[in-house]
């Protein structure tokens, strides 16, 4: 007799763990299985930035990351506002352009100086040209968040599956009924599919085709700084904060397009990038260029062919996949999950354009016309 | 097909390596100097890197030894250092001699290879650095002859200066003739640590004590006939003011405390083989109770395509003429040659070992002794799953612990040291990682040869972000650089999609929507 969930979420990253736990405040009965441990992929890998102004949920995600340690009930080292400093023109009037953009939103930005900006980062030089003050976004931890999420979602009977990877999706009349894991079989009344790069081949064999694209990034991570008024401090090409132990973590860059296999990346390595991510931290922060840089790493992401999620619910499945910029969003993301679950859609904001229908006609050969092939095809 | 070029992607963006080498080899010990010495021999071109001397600043925080503060000042010449290493070690004048270049004080912190994840790479290179900058170096043949590391356990008073490791303080000893201590404990009775209390001696440094927790004396006794162990006895504390250790005091099979005056405390109880570059390289790793812990698959020999590992680092313990023939039978394999390397024979247990010390340890310390130093991660909090002081403690969060972790699925390493940090310091994890595996082991009910590991990541040796830095970067690195992949529609408003707005904002920041 097989297990029977009120909804089964695969994936038991940053988007399907905050997708479990609003159905677990809703009272749902839910299962997480994962094919590693919690948060093992991008969703602990990434540099906790929580701005992403561009999205639909970004007003509820700004709305919810103040009360996320007191919903979750565990700390998330959630900050706020961030500070973009630049060191060429380029990028100061970028920066601007952007200040402009998110003010005309709603979302208020200061442009700063470079004296403004100095005092703010100390650790700028007198390179720094000046800048943007964003009075909104933030960052956070994304390695407690994701296991906060877990253990919020546990709290409330919710149930993780480590090391469980979903082999088989089973339907009967077009509903999913449930899935099949080396672990047994589980039934489930609705399915949530956030398994990342994984999305793709696990929903192939019902005849949906998800158009991703997985790619790996980098980040290098110094040791700690004294603490800055803002913790949110990036620019020159790079995103990234400094945490709250001080620590400056940042990427940027070129990615590489790999191929994916339906267990998973088979392993995450880190290439001589870092050098150009350890010159450029050091351009931004010339007072820092003495800290020891510690440890990098690289993480798997998915990109959509137009890099914009797709959030969207076929029947009794929803697809949750936030094309590389899940992190900052998810206290959101799951509340859009748990209503496209319960309610059939968000009651919240407009996701009408992160359908999967948008890519209906995309040609087969997209990533080809795109250059998104991994390098040993090419 | 003619492949679209992304412009924002790695292809092609990685130069070609800063330094060509045909025979590379990585540390400059017994093994490694044979192994160049024979590369040279059979008419190879060889650079031989070794990163003794270290820098004041690195050996402070620990790095790559567990040097417990107690170097000279000797350590701020470098130049003179490298003057000692040299009278200190022979075989580095031969090496100068047979035409190898030799360098000193240059570190290999980084090995990259295209494998499964990456094929960005034009071919696989090191990354090396001095004090002052760093560069790439290609190979058609690499040796690592990294050595081993030390291993520290905790116990109450081993966060102050005089406590440190055996690897360390033969370094300091016998390389580099700065060793600031005058009497010395001893924890360990193999012969890593009956060696070292030869060598100790026969420097006029004073023995105190030698102790081991097990009932008999583990090493070679009858080749050291002169050096009294205390055994069956425990460490109970060190005691110390502003300079370290003063003292310890330990208790004896009945109970008996008593107290011994020194000024070092030397963990000589085993050490770790150096698999740093080799795992970051893409080598997978096993654990080998009987080669010391975490090791390659392959010990001795190729441990990648054209990547060959030898001496200590392979889990070799004992002399160093064993050290010196495996690196010749290796060394013949990969120059084509024949040879044959020879299994190890060492039946000793050495994470059994090291489990009995810790266990002995833990039970005479409080558990809020650090475990993890340069992160203030106590043994409570390790166990507890706890996460560092700045942050607060709601009750739900007091309730977790590793047991509840382990409701989830077995210990992992790499999660526990993200929620409690244990590992993620400036040391990055030398002086915690064997025992953080060891204690989460423990607490799972797992045999010491199930320990949960965490790996080792580029740089395997901490490095200054202006060192690190890529100064000639390729104008190829900078062409299209973007913050997260440069895809252009990735960031317009929500609301703007679909509108003129769209087309605005592409033309005005085009793929750098987020920079």
């Amino acid at each position: 007799m097989s297990e029977h969930y009120d909804v089964i979420v695969i994936g038991a990253g940053v988007t399907g763990l905050s997708s479990a736990w609003w159905l677990a405040r809703d009272g749902r009965s839910v299962l997480v299985l994962d094919k590693g441990v919690v948060g093992a992929e991008a969703s602990s890998r990434n540099g906790g930035g929580a701005s992403h102004y561009q999205s639909p949920l970004f007003a509820e995600e700004q709305r919810l990351w103040p009360m996320m340690d007191d919903l979750l009930g565990y700390p998330t080292e959630h900050q706020r506002e961030r500070v973009i400093i630049s060191v060429n023109q380029r990028e100061f009037d970028h920066y601007n352009y952007i200040a402009d953009m998110c003010t005309a939103m709603g979302w208020p930005a200061d442009k700063i100086d470079g004296d403004t900006a100095r005092a703010m980062v100390p650790i700028a030089g007198d390179n720094c040209l000046g800048g943007i003050h964003l009075r909104f976004g933030g960052h956070a931890n994304p390695q407690r968040t994701v296991q906060a999420y877990a253990w919020a979602l546990q709290d409330l009977g919710g149930r993780v599956i480590q090391h469980c990877p979903v082999i088989g999706i089973e339907t009967v009349g077009g509903q999913v009924s449930a899935v099949t894991t080396p672990r047994g079989r589980f039934t489930c009344g609705a399915l949530v599919v956030a398994a990342g790069p994984q999305i793709a081949g696990l929903l192939a064999p019902l005849g949906i085709e998800v158009p991703l694209m997985a790619g790996r990034a980098e980040m290098i991570v110094t040791e700690p700084a004294p603490l800055m008024r803002l913790g949110g401090v990036d620019g020159n090409g790079l995103y990234g904060r400094q945490t709250m132990r001080g620590n400056l973590a940042f990427g940027g860059g070129p990615h590489e397009w790999i191929d994916t296999q339906p267990e998973g990346p088979r392993a995450r390595p880190t290439t001589p990038l870092s050098r150009s991510l350890a010159r450029r931290v050091a351009e931004m922060f010339p007072r820092a260029a003495h800290l020891n840089v510690i440890r990098s790493w690289a993480g798997i992401v998915e990109s959509t062919p137009d890099g914009r999620p797709i959030l969207d619910r076929l029947d009794n499945l929803v697809i949750a996949t936030m094309s590389g910029v899940g992190f900052g969003l998810s206290p959101a993301t799951g509340h859009a999950v748990r209503d496209l679950v319960v309610d059939g859609t968000c009651s919240f904001t407009d996701i009408a354009k992160l359908s999967l229908a948008r890519f209906a006609g995309l040609a087969p050969d997209w990533r080809e016309t795109a250059g998104w092939l991994p390098l040993a095809a090419a | 097909m003619t492949r679209k070029h992304d412009s924002h992607a790695i292809d092609g963006k990685i130069a070609a390596p800063d330094e060509a080498h045909d025979v590379i080899v990585v540390g400059a010990g017994p093994a490694g100097l044979t192994a160049a010495l024979e590369a040279a021999r059979a008419g190879r071109q060889v650079l031989l890197i070794d990163e003794h001397p270290v820098a004041a600043a690195l050996a402070g925080s620990d790095v790559p030894l567990w040097f417990g503060g107690r170097a000279t000042a000797a350590l701020q010449a470098p130049e003179r250092l490298i003057e000692t290493l040299v009278e200190t070690e022979p075989l580095i004048a031969e090496a100068f001699e047979a035409g190898i270049d030799v360098r000193l004080g240059v570190t290999a912190w980084g090995l990259w290879r295209n494998r499964d994840g990456s094929a960005a790479l034009p071919e696989a290179m090191l990354g090396l650095a001095d004090g002052q900058r760093s560069w790439t170096a290609g190979y058609r043949t690499l040796v690592l002859a990294t050595g081993a590391r030390d291993c520290a356990l905790h116990f109450a008073g081993w966060d102050q200066p005089g406590v440190m490791g055996a690897l360390a303080f033969h370094t300091l000893v016998a390389r580099y003739d700065a060793f600031a201590g005058t009497r010395v404990v001893i924890l360990g009775s193999g012969d890593l640590a009956l060696e070292t209390a030869a060598l100790a001696r026969s420097r006029g440094i004073a023995v105190a004590a030698v102790i081991e927790v097990r009932a008999t004396v583990q090493g070679d006794a009858a080749h050291h006939p002169d050096i009294a162990v205390l055994t069956g006895h425990r460490l109970l504390r060190a005691e110390g003011g502003i300079d370290g250790v003063e003292r310890v005091v330990v208790a004896s099979p009945d109970g008996a405390e008593s107290t011994i005056a020194c000024d070092t405390v030397i963990l000589a109880i085993d050490a770790v083989p150096a698999i740093e570059l080799a795992e970051v390289g893409g080598s997978a790793v096993i654990t080998d109770p009987q080669r010391g812990g975490a090791v390659t698959p392959v010990g001795a020999g190729e441990v990648l395509p054209g990547v060959w590992l030898v001496g200590a680092a392979t889990g070799l313990i004992g002399s160093r003429a064993l050290a010196e023939a495996q690196a010749r039978a290796v060394m013949a394999q990969a120059l084509g040659q024949v040879g044959e390397v020879a299994p190890l024979d060492q039946p000793f247990d050495r994470m059994a070992y090291r489990a009995d010390w810790l266990r002995a340890l833990v039970a005479t310390s409080p558990d809020t002794t650090m475990v993890c130093q340069c992160e203030e991660v106590s043994r409570a909090d390790l166990i507890g799953v706890q996460p560092p002081g700045y942050l607060p403690r709601p009750e739900r969060l007091c309730a977790r612990s590793l047991g509840t972790l382990l409701e989830d699925g077995p210990p992992d390493a790499e999660q526990v040291k993200r929620l409690t940090r244990a590992g993620m310091g400036v040391c990055q994890g030398r002086r915690c990682r064997e025992q953080v595996s060891l204690l989460l082991a423990m607490a799972a009910n797992l045999p010491p040869k199930s320990a949960p590991r965490g790996n080792w990541r580029v740089p395997v040796r901490p490095l200054p972000l202006a060192v690190m830095a890529d100064r000639d970067h390729a104008a190829a690195m900078d062409e299209g650089w973007d913050v997260w992949f440069g895809i252009d529609t990735q960031w317009i408003p929500y609301r703007d999609i679909g509108t003129p707005e769209e087309a605005r904002h592409m033309a005005e920041l085009g793929g750098n929507m987020h920079l």
